[in-house]
């Protein structure tokens, strides 16, 4: 049986060997997005309106199916043949041919959708990297092409809103849009992405009322208030991660990796 | 390669009878999750299988709902009848694992007299305090100034780490959610 066992071992490390070799293309240099103050569209805290974000990287382009298949070949509980229900939904990755093939519903460089938060994150924390900070994210994405926080320019705030008119059942575009002053592409028009504090952004608006029940449902949340009203795109965003439970998937919910600077 | 593939089944089929009944796909129990308690010991989450729990996350510093969270749990035990009360553990995770230490949250249950053979506080490392607050389906965010929005909800979890049941009823007990216990303990146990 011991033999049995080494040899079973040996093969099972061949395996692994053989289906990390290759395939992989070289990660992709993560885009540099400085320290700075951003004014979210969320009030970090009563009576204030600014919060800091440290410099971070940011990956350029959402995750694609090619490079999530890896990644699933690589970490055979992520299959979605093998996932535990608890960390995805019956949706995950329901749009491959396979558990371990793309097939014609999933081009290799679209982006990944149907992937719950907890696969974003086992798939971040292979390549040694964290999904953004919501504030991150919010924050490389207020920039559009030449500006940093191009955020009141009602032309750039048109252009976003336009992706969100795009019925969801239309084939998703492969990566590759244009990139912003960052370099980092695809943030506001195609996908939506997770973050990692995806079930941070409360909107206590169920608690309107004086003496409602729910109330108390969240802790000290009457003080959280919306600035930047006029925000929809990011409004919607956060309207839409914060309905979402962690183990949910949707045809259009992707995702990108970050790490600290 | 032919050969060893029957072999690697039988591997798999000897590994699985081994071990306990495999977990259900949908227990919070899937989730690696490493707890310290309020005397310093080390428990994983799964380690609670086999008694149903009932289970918050709180932290200590909380001025606001926290302390109707824990009493809500008080209250919600001491309507349990004797014996199905004696088949049940309460735990309480903290949001905030940067202040709340095994010492925090040592003074904080004698303070609030929370019976160590009952009550169980623990925390566990930020990522993880995440991800069990995203399989128990609550909400919270740190504020700058230290203070933490949440959601606050019982929630009951089945012998197998199932969510059986939950409540978002606060400061007064939920009858409901009450019967929901009982029917969870008198189920035979799987």
């Amino acid at each position: 049986m011991n033999a049995t066992r080494t040899a079973l071992r040996a093969w099972i490390a061949a395996m692994l060997i053989l289906c990390s070799v290759g395939a992989r293309a070289p990660a992709e240099v993560r885009s540099e997005v400085p320290s700075s103050e951003l004014t979210p569209v969320l009030t970090p805290a009563p009576g204030q309106t600014k919060v800091h974000v440290d410099a971070f990287r940011l990956d350029p382009r959402p995750v694609t199916n090619s490079q999530f298949l890896q990644f699933v070949r690589n970490q055979p509980q992520w299959r979605r043949d093998r996932v535990a229900r608890l960390v995805a939904d019956e949706g995950y990755l329901s749009h491959w041919a396979a558990a371990d093939a793309l097939g014609p519903n999933a081009q290799p460089n679209q982006p990944v959708t149907r992937v719950s938060w907890f696969a974003a994150q086992a798939y971040c924390e292979s390549e040694q990297a964290r999904l953004p900070s919501w504030y991150e994210w919010e924050y490389a994405a207020a920039a559009d092409a030449t500006r940093r926080d191009a955020r009141a320019d009602p032309a750039w705030r048109e252009s976003i809103l336009g992706w969100y008119s795009r019925p969801s059942s239309k084939a998703l575009p492969d990566i590759g849009g244009a990139p912003n002053a960052y370099g980092v592409r695809d943030l506001n028009n195609l996908v939506w992405e997770w973050v990692d504090d995806f079930n941070a952004l409360m909107v206590a608006s169920d608690s309107r009322e004086q003496g409602d029940p729910d109330l108390l449902k969240f802790c000290g949340a009457g003080a959280i208030s919306l600035q930047e009203k006029e925000n929809y795109a990011v409004l919607m965003r956060i309207a839409m991660l914060s309905a979402l439970k962690a183990a949910d998937t949707t045809n259009n919910m992707g995702f990108r990796c970050a790490k600290p600077e | 390669m032919k050969r060893l593939l029957p072999l690697f089944a039988m591997f798999l089929l000897l590994g699985s009878a081994r071990a306990a009944t495999p977990l259900p796909g949908d227990s919070v129990y899937n989730l690696p999750v490493q707890l310290t308690d309020q005397d310093g010991r080390r428990q994983t989450l799964a380690e609670r299988r086999g008694r149903p729990q009932l289970v918050t996350m709180f932290y200590t510093s909380c001025q606001m709902v926290c302390p109707m969270i824990i009493d809500s749990l008080r209250l919600t035990r001491n309507a349990l009848d004797p014996a199905t009360r004696a088949r049940i553990d309460l735990l309480a995770v903290s949001f905030d694992p940067a202040k709340d230490d095994v010492a925090t949250l040592k003074s904080y249950a004698q303070k609030r007299k929370l019976d160590p053979r009952i009550w169980t506080l623990a925390r566990a490392e930020p990522a993880q305090v995440r991800q069990l607050s995203g399989v128990l389906g609550l909400q919270y965010r740190q504020l700058p100034d230290g203070e933490f929005n949440h959601s606050s909800e019982l929630i009951l979890l089945d012998a197998d780490g199932r969510i059986a049941a939950r409540t978002t009823r606060i400061g007064k007990l939920d009858p409901e959610f009450v019967e929901a216990i009982r029917k969870v303990v008198a189920q035979p146990q799987s």
